[in-house]
């Protein structure tokens, strides 16, 4: 019993621990925003391996799943008699909801994982040390361009994953069940309005700085919790970390934004 | 050369990402960086069920306006609607606006039916001629009323 | 402090009574150590004497529990991070690892510290670059990436990128660890030279004592989380003190061992 207790004790600490760190991160990852000089490139670099490679995956699983929700909601309006709501019923799920957090979880598992594992190992190989007495401070080198990527990548993949998921369900509406197309290019620009598009925008820029903060605090913190002292196998405890805590997150905090901004 | 080459990519990524987000913005929200040309007509309802702003306004099916506002006059308790007009319709004096529904599930719009009248409304004038939503309840209760 | 040949030379870095603790082990306790300027101070010990621990409080990349360590004027220990990093930039250091950074190639590691820290032009960055590679015979692999090179390969890039900036202060963990005898006594041979022509102060950590008496002109010797004897190798050579003339003789540790005491040690009471 109290074995249980302690269990229940450590974990909470460790949790708020985590936390801590997440959000210290966060704290210096704005302080170094705020000093000149900027330095773009690193930003770049990030986004080019956050955002500009994730394009391939966005683009399929987009297509993939616009097709798939046109071809439920079809059979399930269908029953109503409804099929004129079909473009609108794929916008709405697609814009404020199945976007942001499909496109968040396929970027922590594509993207996040990578950055956690980068960070560990440069922990482990005191690569951060090395740095640290080099006199660059590693939060400003190493982890700020990634959450920033990570800001503006989420974003602007959602767009696309958003555009192709909308093509796929036209598809699959218009081409596969003869659903008018002016009727269902008429649902979807009448039912979707700015407060949906906004929605959708809101959470992918919280998605992507929750998942990037996250990710980086797991692998650069990696020597202060338990898994400091593993070596290799260290860094793969905090990658699977990371990914499962950011996944939880972003599913949690989706939750918390719909029902903030209606 | 290969810092040339990320950014190139980069920025072909970029140019994808606010390209289809401005497809989103402006075709589908209806977002329109220029002030839409238009007037503003006021509808009086007794009740207006679930019209919301935002909603199309049609005339003969074809979408001339949006509704932008829906507000409740406190002291005789009628709804208020504000009604953004496309400049290029005209709306007649006697014209009258009713509350219809897409299909028996659908989203409410309004429907503007022309007038005889010569005199058009202009901006902030009042369409006097109304005709409220037809509630779904209402209807099939006033059928089995008749029936019996 | 009455060794006459410290008084000899300014002191670079002092160390006062340094304890560090991990949680409820005492690995560091009472370090006081003088390291003279433009000298090459060998800081040596077994494997578990606190060598890299003391290394790490000098870096400022751990605080001591309690001690004061002063280097080119500040307390490190009590220093805020604006004015470690203006120290830091007066300071080199190879780690033992090499910890070079993978993603950059060699030039590029090498040139990262210049990058942030100065205005140079690119011209002038490469010339840089080239002269300390140069000066550790890496010149013709300057495009290799890190995963591509050998171990003393890392360790002369490490080297080059301690020294990109020219510091006044040299750090270098392990110099020899893991290194055939041929090049680790290259690179002992480049840390001498470092020091002749570019007037550095170095210091020098390792566990290898051969090299240690080759390379210092001063020596510390750890044990036990204190310092046993500090000197010159020729000083060290003569000491009377028992754990460092076991060191020197390479003689295994002496243990006594009670044989019912060890037993019980080994299966627990309840045999």
């Amino acid at each position: 019993m109290q074995k249980t207790l302690e269990k229940i004790g450590a974990s909470t600490i460790s949790v708020l621990e985590d936390a801590g760190r997440t959000f210290n991160l966060l704290l210096l990852v704005i302080w170094h925003l705020l000093q000149p000089p900027y330095k773009f490139y690193p930003i770049i670099r990030q986004i080019y391996f956050i955002g500009a490679r994730s394009l391939t995956l966005i683009i399929i699983s987009g297509i993939t799943i616009g097709m798939v929700l046109g071809l439920q909601f079809y059979s399930i309006l269908e029953r109503f008699g409804s099929v004129n709501l079909l473009g609108s019923g794929v916008a709405l799920s697609v814009i404020r909801e199945l976007g942001p957090v499909m496109t968040a979880l396929m970027v922590v598992g594509r993207a996040g994982s990578s950055m956690t594992a980068e960070l560990g190992i440069m922990r482990t190989s005191e690569q951060v040390d090395a740095m640290e007495c080099m006199a660059i401070s590693p939060d400003k080198f190493l982890v700020a361009p990634k959450v920033i990527a990570g800001m503006l990548s989420v974003p602007l993949l959602t767009a696309v994953f958003d555009f192709v998921a909308l093509l796929g369900g036209y598809f699959v509406g218009v081409f596969m069940f003869n659903v008018a197309e002016g009727s269902y290019m008429n649902g979807m620009i009448d039912a979707v309005v700015w407060s949906d598009v906004r929605l959708g925008l809101i959470k992918s820029i919280f998605f992507g700085v929750l998942f990037s903060l996250i990710c980086c605090s797991k692998g650069y913190y990696m020597h202060l919790g338990k898994a400091g002292s593993l070596g290799a196998e260290g860094v793969s405890f905090v990658t699977t970390d990371a990914v499962v805590l950011s996944s939880i997150a972003i599913l949690f905090s989706d939750f918390l934004i719909g029902s903030l901004l209606q | 050369m290969q810092k040339l080459n990320i950014q190139l990519i980069v920025g072909i990524f970029v140019i994808i990402g606010i390209a289809s987000f401005t497809y989103l913005a402006v075709n589908l929200a209806g977002v329109s960086f220029t002030q839409q040309q238009g007037y503003t007509l006021i509808a009086r309802f007794d009740s207006i069920s679930g019209l919301q702003a935002g909603a199309v306004v049609e005339a003969a099916g074809v979408r001339i306006g949006t509704v932008s506002a829906v507000e409740l006059d406190p002291i005789n308790y009628k709804a208020i609607v504000s009604l953004r007009i496309n400049q290029e319709v005209p709306v007649q004096e006697d014209a009258i606006a009713s509350i219809r529904t897409q299909g028996i599930i659908g989203e409410k719009f309004i429907k503007i039916s022309p007038g005889g009248f010569e005199e058009l409304l202009t901006d902030g004038m009042v369409i006097s001629e109304t005709e409220d939503a037809i509630s779904i309840e209402e209807l099939v209760s006033k059928y089995i009323f008749t029936a019996e | 402090m009455t060794d006459p040949y410290v008084q000899a030379h300014s002191t670079a870095i002092s160390v006062r009574d340094l304890v560090v603790n991990y949680g409820e082990r005492n690995i560091l306790n009472g370090i006081n150590l003088e390291i003279p300027a433009g000298q090459i101070m060998v800081i040596m010990g077994g494997s578990g004497v606190g060598k890299s621990t003391l290394l790490r409080c000098i870096l400022g990349l751990k605080k001591p529990t309690a001690g004061s360590i002063h280097m080119l004027g500040t307390d490190i220990t009590t220093a805020s991070t604006r004015e470690m990093y203006r120290i830091r930039k007066k300071m080199g250091v190879a780690f033992q690892g090499g910890a070079l950074f993978s993603s950059m190639s060699v030039a590029e590691n090498i040139q990262l510290p210049l990058r942030e820290h100065t205005q140079l032009d690119e011209k002038t960055i490469q010339i840089m670059t080239r002269i300390k590679l140069d000066m550790v015979n890496m010149l013709p692999h300057e495009h290799l990436m890190p995963a591509e090179l050998s171990g003393g390969m890392i360790k002369r890039t490490a080297l080059a990128r301690a020294i990109i900036m020219d510091p006044k202060l040299l750090f270098f963990d392990e110099p020899s660890a893991g290194l055939d005898p041929i090049t680790s006594a290259d690179l002992d041979a480049l840390i001498i030279m470092l020091k002749t022509i570019m007037n550095m102060t170095i210091v020098v950590v390792t566990h290898e004592l051969e090299s240690a008496l080759k390379i210092a002109d001063h020596i510390a010797i750890l044990g036990d989380g204190r310092v046993l004897e500090t000197g010159t190798p020729q000083q060290i050579r003569l000491s009377q003190t028992t754990a460092v003339q076991n060191m020197l003789n390479r003689k295994p540790r002496e243990t006594v061992v009670d044989p019912e005491a060890h037993l019980k040690l080994l299966v627990g009471n309840n045999y």
